[in-house]
């Protein structure tokens, strides 16, 4: 009887002991953990008293100097696309008056004459020859986008010119531009819409007087915080690339734009 | 007559001269942001409490480098040189002169404060914007010294949020299986440590084979397999009280258990009369559930964060294939068609892609798929790797890779590695020993 008790109870003792033994957490503390960080907003002035910082102030002058020497070494672009219309193949009647006027293109005082002196019928084939020449020049696929530019303008056409867009090559320098500038953030929701509509007041320079955002009620809007990161985004691609690549001429027409930046595509593809 | 015609002019023409011009900007750049992170302020008072308690020269200094260092890994800033800053960081942070920081090509700026209060550590950060000249963010944080390096990456995590529209994922941390010792007689550990690499930390002591650790979805806790007496087991590790408890002894193989997106359940393969199907447990009742019945071996479940569904792989049609199913086991539907072996699914925390490693023509490949099988992209080939688990925000993929061994058996490695879905963005994760079956926890200070 008491052998059993012994045997029952050493055989016990075993049990604990190797249980205790093989459950790691027993032996181990646990591990330290930081305690809970707590966030208080805080506020600061508006506007500062800081001095300018003469080191700074000094190179800023330098850069500035610098872009002006830059701009100002820039060549008028007119005369490419004059020679733009000759290299298009013109088959019939119309054409071979349009191509009068191109031959008489060498001279540019003397495209003004004639351009003043064709009908309203000449004027718009020749529009739609030097669109189309464009945009054979510019290996263009998108045909939503040839439509819009088959009614526009040229460069040379001044009276015209005050109430129409830009032409092709002044869009596509502009928005060359504002490509290089547009950072545009990887964490949007790519199946909302990323449409940011921005209006611009430009200077004849192309530097911007005044930026606004024509949507702007919506970085309000519950769920549409990803709106004004990608509102953000755009002003400051605005800003960095400021001053704009403009036309040289015809400031009336572009003084006021409007940019609409869209990042679908970009995050989508 | 001639009223009517000049009426209309009248109407006609200023329409036509205010014509607004629109031109529409469908392209951008993804190189990374310049972002300058300047030095904390640091008071010299601070700075020597600082000094006996961390033994850390510039406490200012260091959490802007963590700061820094988590940016420049995300692959989307690009931070810039310290050396080119003109601004000294105490002028910087009242607030900065933007013209300094224009110069350098700086779009955004990290300014901030650290200062030693009442024994504690209090960050004050702010984020500038640089071209538009105004305050973006503005935020305090006050703990214990020894954290420091937390403040450093939430710090981060705002900073990146504010910037790309996304959540962060850098105040994070990182489970996985440290291995160490010749590839025939390995010593596997549990480890953690934050997602920079940085407060490694040994769980287990070695003596039992550890697999498959997974981060619970909403708290700290961690689900593993583990061998006892060559019996799989699977646990639940308490990451903040070091507390663990067996979940249940599975008969046969078992795989991956998983948690569900509302951390109740866990859901698991394993093999029940000879046959792998997927099971749920329910962690409060311990009740196991089955949600496929098929002849096939299905493995590898993970659930999509709205827990509605369900993806596995399995070798129904004769290869092993990703499927998709409700959450209930019905609906199963094939979403992987392209050439090769698919594996190891896993959903994004954002629910729109499934992650997987593929295996094709001797090649290994982590790749991403819509939840419907189209648009397949393979971000990185090796010569073998596996185990994808995603950032909290659905961005980046950590997984392991491992190396040829010689003719010798030498020259074996196994260790992490990540990758953003741009597929560009690869890096490894350093660890200090060899690392496999990684799982990211969500952020820590959500």
């Amino acid at each position: 009887m008491n052998r059993n008790i012994f045997i029952s109870f050493g055989l016990h003792i075993f049990l604990v002991i190797i249980t205790a033994m093989s459950l790691p957490f027993l032996a181990k503390k646990p591990i330290d953990l930081p305690p809970i960080i707590s966030v208080e907003l805080i506020q600061i002035s508006d506007k500062t008293n800081i001095p300018f910082a003469p080191k700074a102030k000094k190179i800023i002058e330098k850069v500035k100097e610098k872009e002006k020497k830059l701009i100002s070494e820039q060549a008028p672009p007119k005369k490419i696309k004059k020679q733009k219309p000759d290299a298009v193949p013109l088959p019939n009647e119309k054409i071979k008056k349009i191509k009068k006027i191109k031959d008489e293109k060498q001279n540019p005082e003397k495209v003004e004459t004639e351009i003043k002196q064709i009908s309203e019928f000449e004027k718009k084939e020749l529009f739609d020859t030097n669109s189309i020449a464009a945009l054979i020049d510019k290996s263009k696929t998108e045909s939503a986008e040839t439509n819009k530019k088959l009614d526009k303008v040229t460069q040379d056409q001044d009276k015209e010119m005050d109430f129409a867009g830009l032409t092709l090559s002044e869009e596509d320098a502009l928005k060359a531009q504002i490509f290089g500038c547009w950072s545009i953030p990887l964490g949007l929701p790519f199946n909302e819409d990323l449409l940011v509509r921005i209006k611009l007041q430009l200077k004849p320079d192309g530097s911007i007087i005044k930026t606004e955002i024509l949507d702007h009620a919506r970085m309000n809007r519950p769920g549409q915080g990803f709106y004004k990161v990608l509102a953000e985004s755009a002003l400051r691609a605005i800003k960095l690339c400021q001053p704009l690549r403009v036309p040289s001429t015809g400031y009336e027409r572009w003084k006021d734009m409007q940019l609409n930046f869209d990042a679908r595509e970009m995050l989508e593809g | 007559m001639l009223l009517r015609y000049l009426f209309i002019l009248l109407i006609i023409i200023p329409i036509k001269a205010f014509a607004l011009i629109e031109v529409d900007i469908t392209r951008g750049n993804l190189n990374p942001l310049p972002v300058a992170v300047s030095p904390l302020s640091i008071d010299n008072e601070s700075k020597e409490n600082f000094k006996k308690i961390l033994k850390q020269e510039d406490l200012g200094s260091e959490i802007s480098i963590v700061v820094e260092n988590n940016l420049r890994q995300s692959g989307l800033f690009n931070p810039l040189d310290k050396n080119a800053f003109l601004q000294e960081p105490d002028v910087a942070n009242l607030k900065p002169r933007f013209e300094d920081w224009n110069l350098i090509k700086a779009q955004a700026l990290v300014t901030g404060k650290v200062t030693f209060v009442d024994e504690k550590l209090r960050v004050e950060f702010r984020l500038w914007d640089v071209l538009a000249g105004k305050e973006m963010m503005a935020l305090a944080f006050t703990t214990v010294p020894s954290n420091w390096r937390r403040v450093g990456h939430i710090i981060t995590d705002k900073v990146y949020e504010r910037l790309t529209g996304e959540k962060g994922y850098f105040d994070t941390r990182i489970i996985y299986v440290s291995e160490e010792g010749p590839k025939t007689k390995r010593i596997k550990k549990l480890a953690i440590m934050d997602q920079d690499g940085f407060n490694n930390k040994y769980l287990t002591l070695g003596n039992e084979l550890v697999l498959t650790p997974r981060f619970s979805p909403t708290n700290q806790m961690v689900t593993y397999l583990s061998y006892f007496r060559n019996l799989p087991r699977v646990y639940l590790l308490d990451i903040e009280t070091g507390m663990q408890e067996v979940v249940g002894d599975f008969p046969g193989m078992t795989f991956a258990p998983r948690f569900s997106p509302d951390g109740k359940k866990i859901i698991m393969s394993f093999a029940k009369d000879g046959n792998s199907d997927i099971y749920t447990m329910d962690l409060e009742n311990r009740i196991v559930e089955r949600i496929t019945n098929h002849p096939s071996i299905d493995t590898s479940p993970s659930y999509s964060p709205d827990g509605k569904q369900i993806t596995f792989n399995s070798d129904r049609s004769g290869y092993q294939q990703i499927y998709v199913m409700d959450s209930n086991g019905k609906n199963v539907k094939r979403i992987s068609f392209g050439n090769g072996l698919y594996g190891t699914p896993v959903w994004s925390p954002r629910g729109d892609l499934i992650a997987f490693t593929k295996l094709h023509k001797g090649k290994f490949y982590i790749g991403v798929m819509r939840t419907d099988g189209k648009g397949e992209r393979l971000l990185t080939e090796n010569f073998y790797q596996e185990a994808p688990s995603w950032s909290p925000n659905g961005r980046v993929l950590i997984f392991y890779r491992e190396t040829k061994t010689n003719s010798k058996g030498e020259g074996f490695s196994a260790k992490l590695w990540s990758i953003d879905l741009t597929g560009y963005n690869e890096k490894m994760v350093e660890t200090e020993t060899d690392a496999s079956d990684p799982s990211w926890s969500s952020l820590l200070s959500d």
